[in-house]
């Protein structure tokens, strides 16, 4: 068994309540910080664990909490980033259902360290209901005086409040969520200045993935030393990850950062292997943005290594062979399933999501949608795929925000990984509307060219 | 003033210019002037938060700062990025850049329709412009192009929602100029429209402005609509004494002959509008003796507005003399006793809304 | 057309809504307030309703329709009592959305984008809502239905049609 840091009570009856947490350890954390180590003592341990972002980026996470403004007479700001919304991702809705309580402790510890006295958990508006479990939990909290005034007799305050988005996955992007959080459309804004300068109100302001907020509490509690004793190189400490897809146990697993992928799959602890015996054909492992991997380059490197479930592993080979942890959205794949559909999906996806504030994101996401469109159902044209690769190209890089690289990234993967079954989409017109392409040869070592 | 205020060196292009701290590339890059100028379509150095949106003005920095000397890892929007000490630029020298600009344009002309010839922005139409500079030559778009019904922003102003790009420039002018915005963006991704959401009039003092600062034919003047070629009328500077404290009364009038065929503000010659007007002198203003002409605008005589006109132009050799070799040509017929299309004695400007054929129709009364 | 008006007690929400943020940050409150307002005006959001919470939280009307247009769950036309939201996305589709919302339509006879002569359902297929795991999936108001299958579905429609002849 992996060992857990995050999920190890999350089986407790009655944990999502304020008594059941307290009595298994909870809230110890928050004094150790609040009483003992002080909000540099906090940020020091969190430098030492090697956090990173667990949003999809994987930016070190105390160095982004350094990097924020201390204007005098100038509020501060935490913000958690709940708009959980990238496909195949759906972790952090799994921590705020069961154990708010652990979001709660982290995002008193988090905002302490910063000085922030008002924090806002922003969640996707279509978790309707989570909203009132973390209400409670809130409630809670400030009945047993861990938020409010003069918490802990320390003479510092914090109130927490959630807020609701209406539906944008843009919206996860930190500047379009802090323009959100203020009433307006959710367009990012022009980096920059960025929101530890600039942020909510034009106030200094960290945003932080529920995840990345929670590991806090581990943290505080075995401190940053033995938080880097969990997992591999620079990927420390445990994280969680979404399966989904075509596998025997979806769920949300926490790993330690030491698995292999293909332990991961196929070991009963964690997915279970591929539904009704069928072979792995392909995997996303970090959320729809990433590129998509064929199950020769997803469990072994170029360099024939064995592919291991961390940052650096995953990224192995650049986007020629290689792939990112992301969000911790993993999707798997059956020989059943057809890739172009797959990415179409994922195309019209994004066109949808587009905010249209930039000219390559608005005017491209919604190009490739209708080149995809008509390659899977039969219209497509041989120079239909180079098109389609060009236009991912000339909008990757070119954007105000990441939604145009995650617009691009897994058209250009599944064009890169498989372009043959593109051409035979294109080439069998009739045939491809009534079978799938099948497995072909992702499944067998194929030659990788040294040092793509 | 600080006197010794620090000057920042930055290279474009190779070519050095000082700029004060807080400068954007762009206008760093204005300073130089020519070639090395990024075209811009929605940054507007009149509107405070515009630009960063097009994305046609992107730049390569190959060098940050002389305390960082590392390049930034992708392109960046120069009319939104601030110069540092020491930072070098590419713009026309970076094949990167020029290939970006390229796909920014086709991305812009994707649901552009190619109306330009009955399109009264043409001529002096921005993307028009930046397509014939850096476009491609041909579309590689085969789907149907987004439309949209025109709209009558009240009597004065028509808006061509087709025709947009969606730069925001007429939302910041309105937030900035109006007291009170009543149009903005509605909608997401490539559905977003400029609308009011409910059909209302724009009725401000100001809001006619939301024409010179639109960068295609998207926000036209109603009151000049199909009246005209831009290129066969002749800009004049005038001003007039008007009673707005907030307007200048500075203008161009576009003439033929001695008719006014519209009022706009100056511009200059990045386009950018120098001092804006009101609503009255915009529309309401139309004759010569509303005001003191001060002579005719210069133009830049690459424009094609200056074909034709009074300045810089060379007299091409008038070829029919001769091939006549002295002798006088002959009069076959007189155009006006055949055509009753553009007769003389037709005051093209006092025609309501687009002419019609019926209008060239001499009433008998 | 009835008076655009929240009860007292919405009021009070609105007002608890306003004071988490600091003074002359009350455009803040507006997508909270919308969510309040579709709640109370049948599901959809109206010129007139949204006027109605521009007074209220002292906005021009224009802040509101920019923000109401630009999010997908205001719904800016009328819709059914039971609006059947279904995920669509690869996570779902590789797990049978397509033959669930094939189900829908042929179960309920509309279209996506459509609504039941009576008035009672709304079929509509949205972008991943984050139930993967679960999938395929749909939003019914304000709870996720998962694991989807026709029997699943049929259950739903019967327990959406006895609670409307309830009412």
């Amino acid at each position: 068994m992996g060992r857990k840091l995050l999920l190890d009570k999350a089986h407790i009856e009655g944990i999502r309540y304020y008594d059941t947490y307290r009595s298994n350890g909870g809230y110890t954390a928050a004094e150790k910080a609040l009483k003992t180590l002080g909000p540099d003592g906090v940020l020091d341990e969190v430098k030492k664990s090697g956090l990173r972002g667990r949003g999809g980026a994987g930016f070190p996470t105390g160095m982004k909490w350094s990097f924020i403004a201390k204007p005098e007479g100038v509020p501060r700001y935490l913000v958690c980033n709940a708009d959980e919304s990238e496909p195949g991702t759906f972790k952090d809705r799994y921590l705020m259902e069961h154990i708010p309580h652990l979001l709660i402790e982290g995002l008193l510890i988090s905002s302490f360290a910063l000085g922030a006295n008002s924090c806002y958990i922003y969640i996707r508006g279509e978790y309707a209901w989570i909203p009132e479990i973390l209400e409670q939990a809130i409630a809670e909290a400030k009945n047993k005086g861990w938020l409010g005034k003069n918490i802990l007799g320390t003479g510092y305050d914090l109130e927490i409040y959630v807020q609701r988005g209406a539906g944008a996955y843009i919206c996860g992007e930190e500047t379009a969520l802090i323009e959100s959080l203020e009433g307006k459309r959710g367009n990012p804004r022009i980096k920059p200045p960025f929101p530890a300068v600039k942020g909510l109100w034009q106030c200094p302001t960290v945003v932080n993935n529920v995840e990345t907020l929670a590991a806090v509490v581990p943290i505080i509690n075995i401190g940053g030393d033995e938080y880097i004793k969990f997992g591999t190189g620079k990927s420390t400490g445990t994280k969680l990850i979404s399966a989904c897809g075509n596998i025997n146990k979806p769920g949300v697993y926490e790993i330690e950062m030491n698995i292999s992928v293909e332990e991961f799959i196929f070991s009963d602890e964690y997915c279970g292997g591929i539904k009704n015996n069928k072979r792995l054909k392909a995997c996303i492992p970090g959320g729809s943005s990433v590129p998509v991997l064929p199950a020769n380059l997803l469990l072994k490197t170029a360099k024939g290594e064995t592919r291991m479930m961390t940052y650096e592993s995953l990224a192995d080979g650049g986007f020629a062979t290689g792939s990112m942890l992301g969000s911790g959205g993993f999707i798997v794949m059956d020989e059943d399933q057809c890739i172009v559909r797959n990415t179409l999906t994922f195309a019209r996806f994004y066109h949808h999501e587009s905010c249209g504030q930039c000219s390559p994101c608005r005017e491209g996401t919604g190009w490739m949608k209708k080149v995809l469109h008509n390659i899977e159902y039969g219209k497509g044209k041989m120079s239909d795929i180079d098109l389609l690769w060009d236009i991912q190209r000339k909008i990757e890089g070119n954007t105000i925000c990441p939604l145009g690289d995650a617009a691009a990234w897994p058209v250009a993967a599944a064009i890169r990984h498989f372009r043959d079954e593109f051409e035979w989409h294109v080439l069998n017109p009739d045939e491809s509307q009534k079978r799938n392409y099948g497995i072909a040869h992702y499944a067998d070592p194929i030659p990788v060219p040294a040092g793509a | 003033m600080a006197e010794d205020k620090k000057m920042f060196k930055v290279k474009i292009d190779n070519i050095s210019v000082e700029v004060e701290p807080g400068t954007t590339i762009l206008n760093a890059a204005r300073l130089i002037g020519g070639e090395v100028v990024p075209p811009a379509m929605c940054y507007y150095s009149k509107l405070e938060g515009s630009g960063g949106k097009c994305r046609t003005c992107l730049v390569k920095v190959t060098k940050g700062s002389e305390a960082d000397p590392r390049p930034m890892p992708k392109l960046v929007a120069s009319c939104r990025t601030t110069v540092m000490d020491g930072m070098e630029v590419a713009n026309i020298t970076s094949p990167e850049v020029l290939d970006a600009r390229k796909g920014v344009v086709e991305f812009l002309l994707l649901n552009h329709p190619l109306d330009c010839p009955i399109c009264d922005q043409a001529g002096e139409c921005h993307l028009q412009d930046l397509s014939y500079e850096h476009g491609a030559d041909a579309t590689r778009y085969e789907f149907k192009r987004r439309t949209f019904d025109k709209v009558d922003l009240g009597d004065k102003i028509k808006l061509h929602m087709t025709r947009c790009i969606l730069c925001y420039r007429c939302v910041f002018t309105a937030d900035q100029l109006t007291e009170k915005r009543e149009h903005g963006v509605l909608g997401r991704g490539d559905a977003a429209e400029i609308g009011t959401y409910i059909k209302q009039s724009l009725d401000n003092d100001f809001i006619g402005n939301v024409i010179d600062v639109c960068p295609v034919g998207a926000l036209t003047d109603n009151t000049f609509r199909f009246k005209n070629r831009v290129w066969f009328l002749k800009p004049v500077d005038a001003h007039r004494n008007c009673s707005n404290p907030k307007c200048c009364g500075k203008v161009v009038l576009w003439m033929r002959g001695d008719e006014v065929f519209r009022v706009t503000a100056r511009k200059d010659k990045y386009g950018e509008v120098e001092n804006f007007i009101c609503d009255e002198c915009r529309f309401e203003k139309k004759e010569k003796s509303d005001w003191t002409i001060e002579g005719p605008r210069k133009i830049d005589r690459h424009s094609v507005i200056s074909q034709g006109h009074y300045v810089n132009t060379v007299k091409p050799k008038d070829a029919l003399v001769e091939v006549l070799d002295g002798r006088q040509p002959k009069l076959l017929f007189d155009i006006h006793s055949e055509s009753q299309v553009n007769r003389p004695e037709i005051d093209l400007s006092k025609i309501d809304g687009p002419a019609h054929s019926d209008d060239f129709i001499i009433k008998k009364s | 057309m009835a008076v655009v008006q929240f009860s007292e007690e919405k009021l009070n929400k609105v007002k608890e809504i306003v004071a988490r943020y600091p003074q002359g940050k009350q455009k803040s409150a507006l997508i909270p307030v919308l969510h309040l307002a579709q709640e109370a005006f049948g599901g959809w959001l109206s010129a007139e309703t949204m006027d109605y919470v521009a007074s209220l939280l002292q906005l021009e009307p224009i802040e509101v329709y920019e923000v109401a247009t630009f999010y997908s769950m205001f719904n800016l036309k009328p819709v059914g009592t039971y609006m059947f939201e279904v995920c669509q996305t690869g996570p779902c589709m590789v797990s049978g959305s397509d033959q669930i919302i094939e189900y829908i339509k042929s179960k309920l006879g509309i279209g996506v984008g459509e609504t039941t002569p009576d008035g009672l359902f709304t079929l509509k297929t949205v972008e991943c809502l984050g139930a993967c795991g679960y999938a395929p999936m749909m939003q019914l108001g304000k709870h996720y239905r998962e694991h989807l299958t026709p029997a699943k579905v049929d259950e739903i429609i019967a327990e959406c049609r006895a609670k409307a002849n309830a009412n």
